[in-house]
C-alpha cells in the first residue's frame, strides 16, 4: 500500500508565529491546470495591524544590531534556502513554472540574498560623509533605517519578487510587513519558514497572504508605517496607495522591474529606505598647539 | 542693597544705515531674463513688519505667467543649460556667489527690512550662508560622477521651487544652487511677505550673464505656488514650508512623474543633562528657540531638562531672558526682531492663549515692545505635559515649552514621541551618552552641545512628517538628479 502524503496547512507569519488569519477566511488560488493549490489564508485588516505592531516592536532591536551580525543572519537565510531548494522548485512548478525557470528563480533568489548579506556592513561606509563645515565643529552624516516598511510583493512571481523587495529593506535595519503574491502565494509561506529557522528575530519580517487590493490600503494609511514599497502595480492601485500614504508622509517607491533579470539588485534599493542623519559637535579651540609640526 | 546687573541699563541705539540700498517702487516678474509685468496687471504691497510701512509693490503671477516662466525654463534647459559643459555651468554659479558677496550688506539690510529678522542675524548668518551655498555647489557641477559612483547621472529638467518667509534669501540659495549645479533650470516662487531679496538675486543673476530662462522668479501667493505644482511640464517640485501645505502638494503630485522633496515643520527637542555645561546650555536654549524670532523649522521648541538641574536652569534662563532686547531689527543691539506678519503674530498669540487655557504657567520677561509693528516677547511655558497642544504643535514663534525628565530612556521616548523628526539638541559632557542619544533620536539633524548651526556642506532635512529629501552637502545633490 502506498503511503498517504501529509499535506501542509499554509499559514501566515506574524511576530515569529504561524497563526491562521484572525478572520478565519480562506481562498483557493489555482494551479496551472485549474486545480486548487491549497486553502490559503485570506488575511484581514486586523492581521495587517497586528503585523505592524510586531514589526514596530522588532524594529528597534533589529536596527541596533551590529551590521556585521545582520550580515551573518542574512547569509543564514541563504543557507537555509539552499537546503530547501527542492521544495521551492516543486512549489514554483506547482504554480506553473517550468523546471528550468523554477530552478533559475530559486538559485537567483539565493544568490540575491547573499548579495544583500554582503551589503549589511558596507552601505553605510559607502554613503556616509564627514562634512567639512566652516565653523569649529565636527560634522558627519550617516544612514539610519526608516522604520517599518510595508511591502506589496511583486504579483507575477512567487519568490524572486518577494526576495528582491524584502532583502534590501532588512539589510538596512528596517522591519517589514509583506503582502505576498495573491495568485502565487506558496513560496511566500514557505519562505516564512526559512526566515523562522534563520535567526531572523521575530517581527522583522511578517508575511501575509490574501488580497493586496484589500490589505494594501490598510498598510498605506497606517500611521505607524514609515515607508511603502511596491512593484509593477497597476496604476490605479498605485495611485490610490500613494494618496493614502500622504497622511504621515510615508516614503513610497514603486519599482517597475523584471526581478528575474540578474542585475536587478543594487545599492539604491537599500538607500531608498534610509534616512540621512547629520550630527554636529563643537571642536575645542583654545589656541596654542597646532598640528603643523 | 545689591544691584542687579541689568537694572537701569539701557542701550543706545545702533542703527544700521539704510541709505545705501537700492529698492525699486515696483517689481515685475523675472522671466526669460527679462522683467515682465504680470499678465493680469495685479500687484501687492510688501511691508516692513517692524513698522508696517510699505517697502515696494510686487507683481502677482497668474497661471499664465507661471506657464510663461516654465516655457522659458524648458527652452533654456533644452537649448542651452543641458548642453553647456559642466565646468562652464560651474563658472556661472561661482560668478553669482561672488556678486552676492560683493553686495552682501545691501542684501542684509533689505532682508531685515522685509522679514523682520535682526540685522546681526541677516548680516552674520543668512547672507553669508546664502553666498557660501552658491560657492559650494558651483564646484560640484563638473564633479557629479564622483558623488554617485557606479550610477548613471542625468539632470531632471525644470525644477519648480517654493520657499518660505523665514530665511528668504538663504532658502532661495538652498534651492537654486544645487538645482543649477546638477544641470536643471528653475522657476522659483518666494513667499508673498518676503519677495525682495529673491528679486534682488534676480538682478544679480541678470548681471552675471546667466543665459535667459535658466532661473525665473515668479512672485505671488498660494495660487501662484499651486500653478507651479500643477504645471505639467515641470519635472521636480521642491518645497519648504508647513507640513499641512506639504501634504497638499504631495497629494497633488500623485499620479505624476514629478520628483519631490519636502522640508516641512518640526517640534524639535532640546535636551539638557545634569552634567551639561549649564551656562553654555542656557545660551544654546536661547539660540535654539529665540533665534530668528523662533521662525525656524528646526527650532528647539521643546526643552527637556534633567530633574536635578531643572530649577537652576530655569532660573538662569529667566535671568538671561531679562537681558534679551526686543525691537527694531535694524538696531545692532536687538536680539529678537519683528514677527514676520500680522497673521503669524495672531497664530502665535492663539497658541499663547491655548497654553494658558491648558493650565500651564507662562513666563515673559519685562521687555519694552515697540508700539508699531508686529512683536512678541520671548515666552516660556512651565508645567507643560507631553500631551499639551503647545508641546505637540509647531508654533513658529519665540515660545518654549519646558518639561523635565529623570532617565536617558525616558527622555529618548519623550523626544521621539512626535510626528515630526527634524532636529534635536543634546547637552552633556559625556561622549558615550551623546552617541547613544544621537543614534536613538529619530531626527535628521542632531546638534550635540550646540544648536542651530548650518553649513553648505552639511545635509539638512527631516524624518517622519518633517518631510523627505536632504538639502546641503553631497546628499543634497541627489534631489536634483535622476540616478540609475
Amino acid at each position: 500500500m502506498s503511503r498517504l502524503e501529509v499535506l501542509k496547512t499554509y499559514k501566515i507569519f506574524i511576530g515569529g508565529q504561524f497563526p491562521r488569519t484572525e478572520s478565519g477566511r480562506y481562498y483557493k488560488p489555482l494551479d496551472s491546470k485549474g486545480k486548487a493549490l491549497a486553502n490559503i489564508c485570506l488575511s484581514s485588516r486586523k492581521d495587517v495591524r497586528n503585523a505592524v505592531v510586531a514589526a514596530r516592536k522588532a524594529f528597534g532591536p533589529w536596527s541596533e544590531r551590529a551590521a556585521f551580525n545582520r550580515g551573518q543572519i542574512l547569509y543564514r537565510i541563504a543557507e537555509m534556502l539552499e537546503g530547501r531548494q527542492a521544495q521551492f522548485v516543486d512549489e514554483l512548478m506547482r504554480q506553473g513554472s517550468s523546471k528550468v525557470a523554477a530552478t533559475n528563480e530559486v538559485n537567483l533568489s539565493i544568490d540575491r540574498i547573499v548579495y544583500y548579506a554582503g551589503w549589511c556592513d558596507k552601505y553605510n561606509q559607502v554613503l556616509s560623509s564627514v562634512n567639512p563645515v566652516s565653523s569649529s565643529h565636527f560634522n558627519f552624516s550617516s544612514l539610519e533605517p526608516m522604520g517599518v516598511v510595508g511591502v506589496v510583493a511583486e504579483q507575477s512571481t512567487s519568490l524572486i519578487g518577494l526576495v528582491s523587495l524584502i532583502l534590501p529593506a532588512i539589510c538596512g535595519g528596517n522591519s517589514t510587513v509583506v503582502l505576498a503574491s495573491e495568485k502565487l502565494p506558496l513560496c511566500a509561506v514557505t519562505f516564512a519558514e526559512v526566515i523562522h529557522s534563520s535567526d531572523v528575530p521575530a517581527g522583522v519580517i511578517n508575511i501575509l497572504t490574501g488580497s493586496p487590493e484589500e490589505m494594501a490600503a490598510t498598510l498605506a494609511s497606517h500611521m505607524d508605517v514609515n515607508a511603502l514599497i511596491t512593484s509593477n502595480l497597476e496604476t490605479k492601485l498605485s495611485n490610490k496607495l500613494a494618496l493614502l500614504s500622504v497622511d504621515n508622509l510615508k516614503r513610497k517607491f514603486d519599482y517597475e522591474e523584471n526581478w528575474v533579470e540578474k542585475d536587478k539588485q543594487a545599492l539604491h534599493y537599500i538607500s531608498d529606505l534610509q534616512e540621512i542623519k547629520t550630527t554636529w559637535h563643537p571642536i575645542e579651540n583654545v589656541g596654542g598647539a597646532s598640528s603643523s609640526y | 542693597m545689591k544691584k542687579e546687573l541689568n537694572d537701569n541699563w539701557d542701550y543706545s541705539s545702533s542703527l544700521e544705515a539704510i541709505n545705501h540700498i537700492q529698492l525699486k517702487k515696483k517689481y515685475n516678474l523675472f522671466i526669460d531674463g527679462k522683467w515682465i509685468a504680470p499678465s493680469k496687471n495685479t500687484y501687492f504691497k510688501t511691508i516692513n513688519p517692524a513698522n508696517e510701512e510699505t517697502l515696494a509693490e510686487i507683481a502677482s503671477a497668474s497661471k499664465e505667467d507661471v506657464d510663461l516662466a516654465v516655457k522659458a525654463a524648458r527652452k533654456a534647459y533644452t537649448n542651452v543649460w543641458s548642453k553647456m559643459p559642466a565646468s562652464e555651468r560651474a563658472k556661472y554659479i561661482y560668478r553669482i556667489a561672488r556678486l552676492m558677496q560683493e553686495r552682501a550688506r545691501e542684501f542684509a539690510v533689505i532682508e531685515s527690512l522685509e522679514s523682520g529678522k535682526t540685522i546681526r542675524e541677516s548680516r552674520d548668518v543668512d547672507i553669508p550662508l546664502a553666498c557660501n551655498h552658491f560657492f559650494y555647489y558651483a564646484g560640484w557641477a563638473d564633479k557629479l560622477d564622483y558623488a554617485f559612483p557606479n550610477q548613471k547621472i542625468e539632470s531632471l529638467g525644470v525644477a519648480g521651487q517654493i520657499i518660505p518667509w523665514n530665511f528668504p534669501l538663504l532658502m532661495a540659495a538652498w534651492k537654486i544652487a544645487p538645482a543649477l549645479a546638477a544641470g536643471n533650470t528653475v522657476v522659483l516662487k518666494p513667499a508673498e511677505t518676503t519677495s525682495l531679496t529673491a528679486l534682488k538675486l534676480a538682478e544679480i543673476i541678470e548681471e552675471s550673464g546667466l543665459p535667459p530662462g535658466v532661473v525665473n522668479i515668479v512672485t505671488g501667493f498660494g495660487e501662484t505656488g499651486a500653478a507651479i505644482v500643477n504645471h505639467p511640464d515641470i519635472n521636480k517640485i521642491a518645497f519648504t514650508g508647513s507640513t499641512a501645505v506639504g501634504k497638499i502638494i504631495q497629494k497633488a503630485l500623485v499620479g505624476t512623474s514629478k520628483k519631490v522633496t519636502l522640508e516641512l515643520g518640526g517640534k524639535s527637542a532640546n535636551i539638557i543633562f545634569e552634567d551639561a555645561p549649564i551656562d553654555q546650555a542656557v545660551e544654546g536654549i536661547v539660540n535654539g528657540i529665540f533665534f530668528n524670532q523662533g521662525h525656524v523649522c528646526c527650532a528647539g521648541s521643546r526643552l527637556y531638562v534633567q530633574e536635578g538641574i531643572a530649577e537652576k536652569v530655569i532660573k538662569k534662563l529667566k535671568q538671561r531672558m531679562e537681558s534679551l532686547y526686543v525691537g527694531d531689527p535694524l538696531d545692532k543691539n536687538t536680539d529678537i526682531g519683528a514677527i514676520n506678519s500680522k497673521e503669524q503674530l495672531q497664530t502665535i498669540e492663539k497658541y499663547l492663549k491655548i497654553g494658558l487655557d491648558e493650565g500651564t504657567e507662562m513666563y515673559q520677561p519685562k521687555c519694552t515692545i515697540p508700539k508699531k509693528g508686529f512683536y512678541c516677547a520671548p515666552t516660556l511655558f512651565l508645567n507643560v505635559a507631553q500631551s499639551s497642544i503647545i508641546a505637540q504643535e509647531e508654533i513658529f514663534g519665540p515660545v518654549l515649552t519646558i518639561q523635565t525628565f529623570r532617565t536617558v530612556d525616558e527622555v529618548i521616548q519623550k523626544a521621539n514621541n512626535s510626528p515630526f523628526g527634524l532636529a534635536a539638541g543634546v547637552w552633556t559632557d559625556k561622549g558615550s551618552r551623546i552617541f547613544n542619544l544621537t543614534s536613538k533620536l529619530r531626527a535628521g539633524v542632531i546638534w550635540a552641545n550646540c544648536y542651530n548651526k548650518f553649513d553648505p556642506t552639511s545635509p539638512f532635512g527631516g524624518y517622519k512628517e518633517s518631510g523627505f529629501g536632504r538639502e546641503g552637502g553631497l546628499h543634497g545633490l541627489s534631489a536634483y538628479l535622476k540616478l540609475s
